[in-house]
């Protein structure tokens, strides 16, 4: 039974990560930019959550009202006005994904930096939906259940939304061929951005879902980017459906570790499972090729 | 040609001799100043060998590092110092072996991500192990070395690391890295074996930092994980590469320099600011000298003959 | 004995995804002859190559030089065994100079010589192919024409018997394509046996005893140029009429 519950948490907070390799997936997948700073949104996303609560009792789901909104635009104006330069300045893609890397690396540390001296490094954490829940004889925590039925019911329509219309036919043909893609009258740039923006967006909700049941500090961006990218490599770069599968493989090998050998040791699963997917499938586990 | 190679070493030959009588003649402040210089001039060094040549960005410099203290921190009760100080080195370049052939094989994203954590992950087991084998988290160190001993040490690896540098690129495993990372295909299609010359490569420059870690080790008293594996060096041996300028011999430690004087000064006066100018400053570099000073200095240079 | 193929290619395929790029590829290459490669854009040819020169792995088939195995082999490997390339997109190595851009073929080909006599050697290819006097300008500073002959001196310094070009000629004026035939020629006379991808059938006909077609990944026509190009199904899959 305790196995089941294990299991079951994980896959609640599996949900999670596979949203956030989505996003993930737009940015690196679509806009083509390796974007180290990717989990500062979600950080703020939390953080506006946490505030919007604690100081006005604000409902979290209420506060992405204000948060989403504001990382779409942030991400955008990243897009636009600090990675686009660098494409234009690169001699190749090689020098165009080192210089992102930097580039995002240092964004990373001012957004955690004005972090800290807004809010300081401890960890943070409020009372939401904290009733107990059974499903099939073990008991969760509502805000979890609904974290992961968020999670998972905005992941599909993403899907839905890349699948079957017109606009996300247009992207998932720059995913394939950027080059091909404007040659048949799609407007690259300008997808690019919004899916940019879109990945931006899409980690402010994912903030506000772990911050009703996981507790956070000014840091812990770094931590939700890491996890997006072995997701990503998990389920394979483009591929929304297989990093779905992926987040929730991750988030199953973390809580059986955690139940089986130490809760303390949820990074080395991470990398366990990193290392033997570029070992023997560096593809990823759901592609094809 | 050949005199003017004695001639330049011999005045290199003086310079380090001038510089290994440094500690007796300055304040023990001063030298613990130029002990952090010496580090990071051969962690900026050894890292942009690798990175700066090849552009796989290694964000596992904090790892290496760290693992050389903690050798320090293990066995120095039970082994001799110099024997400690050729262990440090060979623990680094094993891991690093793994770690480069595990992901160096593939694209450049994968070794981003993967050294882009390594050091949160080695200091996860560490911890684990600390808590659950030795019930503490803290250990001390007990050696008895002196400043000037620590800066007469570091002198020698910078040495080492700066003349190691110069030589390894005038021979032809420095033209592969060179080429590697101009076009890895190309270079692939002239016959070089690239997945050994940069784990080769990754492996031996990371020795240096665990070699680097395990000296500046001697500093402390005592270690815990959280200060053996702090990520921020990755991040300041990076920016010290780049601003100093990557490519060229005495790039990184250009940048070296200044860095460790403006981090001494905002540690010292605005700590909660430190990691945001240190950010901003990151962005400025790879916008506005994306070669570095030695860029720029070559870029003037050109300018003035014109 | 003496008429066994230098190069044998026998069932290569390569999908991509659902798209079989390359299905079931043949191919027989003759010790000294230039032979010629050529289909419409998305014909698999330059997979072929891709695949003959280690740089994507096959899904199946073999390719053997001189009847050893190159299918499996890393492509630093199949360069030391003697098959060298040149890129559709030039690939030049901008931040380097003429003389290093070749050099590394040398330093690290079929048959690796220290850096002294690299040197060399490089300056003698240099002086052959044309580019003597411009061996201190960096990859960036050369003309078009000079890059694509960095391109094939870099390939050569690898010491190959077997050299593919990739649309080599392409792009060329016609004073300038008149020197890359005779460039090719000449190459070919020095024992180097060569397979080239080319859209420019003037060249095709000055320089190639053999001609293959590739149409959606497979090979549909083989023989002398005059009869392949004379062929109405090579005409047929050139034009398109049908091809969607």
């Amino acid at each position: 039974m305790v196995l089941f519950e294990a299991v079951l948490s994980g896959i609640l907070v599996g949900g999670m990560y596979g949203l956030i390799a989505l996003g993930l997936n737009l940015q690196y997948g679509i806009a083509r930019m390796m974007n180290l700073a990717y989990g500062e949104a979600l950080m703020g996303g939390a953080f506006t959550a946490f505030w919007f609560f604690t100081l006005w009792r604000i409902d979290p789901l209420a506060s992405m009202l204000f948060s989403v909104p504001v990382a779409f635009v942030g991400n955008w104006l990243i897009y636009r006005y600090l990675l686009t330069p660098l494409v234009r300045r690169a001699a190749n893609q090689d020098v165009l994904e080192a210089d992102t890397i930097l580039v995002t690396f240092g964004l990373l540390f001012v957004f955690q930096g004005v972090a800290l001296v807004q809010w300081g490094g401890e960890y943070r954490g409020y009372t939401y939906l904290a009733v107990p829940l059974n499903v099939l004889g073990a008991t969760v925590a509502l805000n979890r259940v609904l974290a992961f039925a968020a999670a998972v019911a905005l992941a599909l329509a993403l899907y839905w939304l890349l699948r079957s219309t017109r606009l996300g036919g247009a992207m998932r043909a720059i995913a394939i061929d950027p080059v091909a893609a404007q040659l048949v009258a799609i407007d690259v740039p300008r997808l690019s951005a919004l899916a940019f923006a879109t990945g931006g967006a899409i980690m402010a909700v994912a903030g506000t879902l772990v911050s009703m049941f996981l507790s956070f500090n000014a840091s812990i961006g770094i931590v939700y980017t890491l996890k997006a990218l072995i997701v990503v490599i998990m389920g394979g770069v483009g591929r929304m459906l297989g990093c779905l599968m992926a987040g929730l493989l991750l988030g199953v090998a973390e809580a059986l570790g955690a139940y089986l050998v130490d809760p303390g040791l949820t990074l080395a699963i991470n990398f366990a499972l990193f290392l033997l997917v570029l070992l023997v499938r560096p593809q990823g586990l759901f592609s094809r090729g | 040609m050949v005199e003017n190679t004695w001639f330049r070493c011999s005045i290199a030959a003086a310079a380090v001799a001038f510089l290994a009588a440094v500690p007796l003649m300055v304040s023990a402040y001063t030298v613990s100043l130029l002990v952090s210089m010496l580090a990071y001039i051969s962690l900026a060094t050894a890292w942009a060998f690798f990175s700066g040549r090849t552009r796989y960005i290694s964000l596992a410099t904090a790892a290496f590092v760290g693992i050389g203290t903690y050798t320090v921190a293990l066995l120095s009760d039970h082994l001799p110092l110099p024997m400690v100080l050729v262990i440090a080195p060979v623990v680094g370049f094993v891991v690093a072996l793994g770690v480069g052939l595990a992901t160096l094989r593939l694209s450049g994203v994968y070794f981003v991500i993967f050294t882009f954590g390594l050091a949160e992950l080695i200091k996860q087991v560490v911890i684990w192990f600390e808590i659950n084998q030795t019930k503490t988290l803290a250990r001390y160190i007990f050696v008895n070395a002196s400043g000037a001993l620590i800066y007469e040490l570091l002198l020698a690896t910078a040495v080492v690391v700066l003349a190691g540098v110069w030589w390894l690129s005038r021979t032809p495993l420095g033209y592969a890295l060179r080429v590697i990372g101009e076009d890895e295909m190309v270079a692939r299609h002239a016959g070089i074996d690239t997945t050994r010359v940069k784990v080769l490569i990754f492996a031996a420059t990371s020795a240096v930092m665990s070699l680097v870690g395990a000296i500046l080790s001697l500093r402390y008293t005592y270690v815990d994980p959280n200060i053996g594996f702090n990520s921020l060096v990755s991040f300041q041996v990076l920016i010290m590469a780049l601003l100093g300028g990557i490519g060229r011999l005495w790039g990184p430690a250009m940048g070296a320099i200044p860095l460790v004087l403006l981090f001494e000064l905002l540690s010292g006066t605005f700590p909660h600011y430190f990691s945001i100018a240190v950010g901003l400053c990151f962005v400025v570099i790879v916008y506005y000298l994306p070669g570095g000073v030695m860029g720029l200095m070559d870029r003037w240079r050109a300018r003035l003959r014109a | 004995m003496s008429d066994a193929p230098l190069l044998a290619v026998r069932g290569l395929r390569k999908s991509f995804g659902g798209l079989q790029a390359v299905r079931g590829f043949d191919l027989d290459v003759a010790a000294g002859a230039i032979v010629g490669l050529i289909g419409p854009n998305g014909s698999g040819k330059t997979t072929v190559l891709n695949l003959i020169t280690g740089e994507i792995a096959a899904d199946g088939g073999s390719v053997r030089l001189a009847d050893q195995e190159m299918a499996g082999l890393p492509a630093f490997r199949i360069c030391r065994s003697q098959i060298a390339r040149t890129f559709q997109l030039v690939r030049i190595l901008p931040g380097m100079t003429t003389r290093e851009n070749v050099l590394i073929g040398r330093l690290f080909g079929a048959d690796p010589a220290p850096l002294e006599r690299a040197r060399r050697d490089v300056d003698v290819l240099l002086d052959r192919v044309g580019l003597a006097d411009r061996a201190d300008q960096t990859g960036a500073q050369l003309t078009y024409i000079d890059q694509k002959r960095v391109e094939l001196a870099r390939a050569l310094a690898t010491r190959p018997r077997l050299l593919l070009l990739d649309e080599w000629l392409a792009g060329l004026n016609p004073t300038e394509l008149q020197i890359g035939i005779a460039l090719i020629r000449q190459v070919r006379d020095e024992g180097v046996t060569i397979i080239m991808i080319e859209h420019v059938m003037e060249a095709i006909r000055a320089l190639c005893d053999h001609v293959v077609v590739m149409s959606a990944g497979a090979l549909i026509a083989a023989g002398a140029p005059d009869a392949v190009l004379a062929d109405p199904e090579v005409a047929r899959v050139y034009l398109g009429d049908d091809d969607a």
